[in-house]
């Protein structure tokens, strides 16, 4: 049949490459992939594959290679491939060990069956294909993210693997062009941060990593001590900000501060895992303070994380307060873990989605982690701690970071409205990350959605991150996330939210890692909470997620880190609850939902929210104790949210009733770090309207 | 042709047995699915081959386990393919059996190995001719049809 046959009559005829040293399993695969009525070819060597691939690389659509092989590991194989081919590859094994799963994700696999292979498995195979392909030329630019998103919404929901895988090859796949397209987001990302807070019509002002770095530059350059408000404007001289802003973002600053070095030194204390939680934290944070926003993830990062203190905060409930001095700025040790960061950022929220990639782990992972630490919920760090699997050995399949992904991605969409529509990106892939396996390329969560309207786009892009089911997914997409500070969710958050990207999101997530670490810049002002917290459900998911992204200017780089990141800064305000509340990503997806939906459904307590948000990233104190005020009126609204967020992706576990419930919860833990909260959390409730 | 239906019925319930007695799972019958008329022979060549792969395994296993040093990377790696096999073509006894292998190497259990590789053996020449005999009736029928 010709060419033009196969691909009309797709995906009848998809050409697959088989490869598995077991004559008996090659045969039975080859048969049910015939049954499919695809066109196999099948091969037991890896090294034949690898030339018939190279001989023509349009000869194949897909390929499905076993993991256990004498001539070549199969890891390998779908490293080479990925990288020189870019053919979405499914890995296959007798081994359901997480720990493969996830190093197939991070490897950039798009899906992991499990032998013996079921036709019913085979028959959506051809996903992965339909989803690279749409992919692939989006990711040039961001906006075409945006279109991607809904794309990979849809396919993402098609089901929550093929999400997974699906993020997961396209974070994998992507990750070259990912990160392309992240330095392209940052910019873009930046460009927004600078309409947004310059543009005089918002009124909340989003601290993105941009200008959160001019503003540590400012601040640096006077000294801490002598740091004033006035003086930092006009070092910074960015046009739009206000005196204020500036003061309630020092403010937070100055209570990051401090929490990180309280954190420093627990993180030390923390274990590996906790540096994948740092990681992820830090690098919201680090890209706070720093401007190596590159978010990439790669589980380097991690390791740098776990160096830097505030990762140790991360993990545990330390972490939790870290984050809410992560508001302030990161000032946490830069440390590289922008590889994490995008895992863990969109992670943190996320699940991260699987992240697949194997960058992914390290977002998953650090969010979780980070998030999580206090808790390890399951249901959040599922994904993400599956992705922070992901990031050390690669996103855990993404399944683990979907779920996680699902939930962040929700949360954003709803914030448009408090934030200064700072689109939250968060689109928290989480929920549905749970990765089917990898974190499924969560299509980096990116950003992009600053604007409240763009939030879908930028959640779609974090969700594409956290897709990263493959787990691994995605963690370049993760990345993006970082880019927006809003990211950190993009997994989870992204899903639940009309993201369809969201899924996707879980692996980028994974990938991300890359990415993540760079959107600190982005981060801030995105933060577009967009997502609506009317839509509950989802939305609150990424709510949370958005709101913990945008909480976290500088943890955007790393989407899981934002979370953590977020959570630390809003830690302050909110993040507290959310951190403690929830697995880490539901937590601050709660809380950022909560917020939101508080703010939205509260008009005043949104606007502390928000404005907790804002203020964090713009520096005004996040209310979240107003928004505590506001519970009542939030209350309903909150329990609401938290119970949708509880319901949707089981991250949520504590569903705070209310902001109140949830910072308690969050206080007790953390209750060094709580100091946010609590004490510190008084801050000022954000203005209403804006941070400014 | 009378003789016909009680060697279908035969077969029938012969099969049902062996999935009965946990010889054979779900995996079998999806073999089973598998096979048309563009692909009459499927199940037998299938099972063929695992045959074949088998045996092979098995001597390299025992092969292994009677060296000075045994080197339980490969022994386990050879267990895996085993197990990988045998569950693709639905004989469950052997896979489990073969899981039980693999926790010994992983121990580096010598003791359990070599009786792990009892059990495998056994249970394989179980299924073998099990496999065997179902195929036989089978071939009759075809042949009393033909």
């Amino acid at each position: 049949m010709t060419v033009e046959d196969q691909i009309d009559r797709f995906p009848v005829g998809m050409r697959v490459l088989a490869v598995d040293d077991d004559p008996t399993c090659l045969k039975v695969l080859e048969n049910l992939l015939r049954k499919c009525q695809y066109h196999v070819t099948t091969t037991n060597q890896a090294i034949e594959a690898l030339r018939m691939l190279r001989e023509n690389r349009n000869k194949f659509d897909l390929v499905i290679s076993d993991v256990n092989m004498p001539d070549m590991d199969g890891f390998k194989l779908l490293e080479l491939v990925g990288l020189e081919m870019d053919l979405p590859v499914i890995m296959l094994s007798g081994h359901s060990d997480t720990k493969l799963v996830m190093k197939g994700v991070t490897h950039g696999a798009v899906d992991y069956l499990l032998k013996p292979v079921r036709i019913e498995e085979l028959k959506n195979i051809w996903q992965h294909v339909v989803r690279k392909k749409n992919f692939d030329p989006r990711d040039q630019n961001k906006a075409s993210n945006d279109k991607r998103c809904p794309n990979t919404a849809e396919e993402g929901n098609q089901s929550i693997m093929s999400d997974d895988s699906g993020d997961q090859n396209k974070n994998l796949g992507k990750k070259r062009k990912d990160q392309t397209e992240e330095e392209e987001d940052d910019g873009e990302g930046n460009g927004e941060d600078n309409d947004d807070p310059s543009s005089q019509k918002k009124p909340r002002v989003v601290w993105s990593v941009e200008l959160h770095r001019k503003f540590v530059a400012a601040v640096n350059q006077l000294g801490l001590d002598k740091a004033v408000p006035k003086k930092i404007l006009d070092l910074m001289n960015v046009e739009g900000l206000t005196r204020e802003n500036v003061a309630s973002h020092l403010q937070k600053y100055r209570l990051y501060l401090k929490k990180a070095t309280q954190q420093a030194s627990m993180v030390a204390a923390l274990g590996s895992t906790d540096s994948y939680l740092r990681m992820g934290s830090i690098d919201g944070y680090a890209e706070f303070c720093t401007p190596s926003g590159s978010g990439r993830i790669s589980s380097t990062a991690l390791q740098s994380y776990a160096s830097s203190g505030i990762f140790g905060r991360l993990n545990s409930p330390a972490s939790l307060s870290m984050r809410s001095i992560s508001s302030s700025t990161l000032i946490q040790p830069p440390v590289q873990p922008p590889n994490l960061n995008s895992t863990l950022s969109p992670l943190g929220n996320i699940q991260a989605s699987i992240f697949p990639a194997n960058q992914t782990s390290g977002l998953l992972q650090g969010i979780p982690t980070s998030i999580e630490l206090n808790q390890s919920k399951q249901n959040c760090t599922t994904g993400i701690t599956q992705v922070n699997q992901v990031s050390c050995s690669g996103f855990t399949a993404a399944s683990g970071f979907r779920d996680g992904r699902l939930t962040v991605g929700t949360a954003s969409n709803s914030l448009p409205s408090a934030a200064s529509s700072n689109s939250l990106m968060l689109r928290g892939n989480s929920p549905q990350t749970h990765n089917s396996g990898a974190f499924r390329n969560q299509p980096p969560v990116r950003p992009a959605s600053f604007g409240t309207d763009s939030f879908d786009v930028g959640i779609c892009e974090p969700s594409n991150m956290l897709d990263y089911n493959r787990c691994n997914e995605n963690w370049q997409n993760a990345a993006q996330l970082s880019k927006f500070p809003a990211h950190p969710l993009p997994l989870p958050l992204c899903e639940p939210f009309n993201n369809d990207p969201l899924p996707s999101t879980a692996i980028s997530v994974t990938n991300t890692n890359t990415h993540i670490g760079h959107s600190p810049v982005d981060y801030s002002s995105r933060v577009a909470i967009s997502v609506p917290l009317e839509d509950t459900g989802n939305e609150l998911q990424c709510q949370e997620g958005l709101i913990g992204n945008i909480l976290q200017p500088s943890s955007y780089t790393t989407p899981s880190q934002r979370w953590e990141e977020h959570k630390l800064e809003y830690s302050q305000n909110m993040s507290r609850p959310f951190n403690s509340v929830n697995s880490e990503v539901s937590s601050s997806r709660v809380k950022s939902s909560l917020g939101h939906n508080v703010n939205q459904k509260n008009a005043t307590c949104s606007s502390s929210f928000d404005a907790s948000f804002v203020g964090q990233l713009s520096g005004a104190p996040p209310s979240i104790t107003r928004c505590t005020n506001d519970d009542t009126r939030l209350k309903s609204n909150d329990a609401y949210i938290l119970e949708q967020m509880k319901s949707q992706d089981g991250f949520i576990q504590n569903n705070f009733g209310t902001l109140d419930d949830i910072m308690v919860p969050v206080v007790k833990r953390e209750q060094n770090e709580l100091t946010f909260l609590d004490g510190e959390m008084g801050f000022e409730a954000y203005p209403v309207g804006s941070c400014i | 042709m009378d003789g016909m239906v009680p060697l279908q019925k035969q077969i029938l319930d012969y099969t049902a047995s062996l999935f009965q007695e946990g010889y054979l799972d779900d995996q079998f019958n999806q073999l089973q699915e598998l096979q048309d008329e563009s692909n009459p022979d499927f199940v037998v060549e299938v099972v063929t081959l695992f045959f074949e792969d088998a045996d092979r395994l098995l001597n390299e296993l025992s092969k292994a386990l009677v060296q000075e040093s045994i080197d339980f990377r490969r022994l386990d790696a050879h267990v895996h393919q085993l197990k990988g096999s045998s569950s693709s073509i639905g004989a469950q006894r052997v896979q489990r059996v073969c899981i039980s292998f693999r926790n010994c190497c992983q121990e580096q259990n010598i003791e359990g190995c070599l009786k792990s590789l009892q059990q495998v053996k056994h249970e394989y020449s179980l299924v073998k001719t099990k496999l065997e005999t179902l195929f036989q009736m089978e071939e009759q029928l075809v042949a009393g049809r033909g």
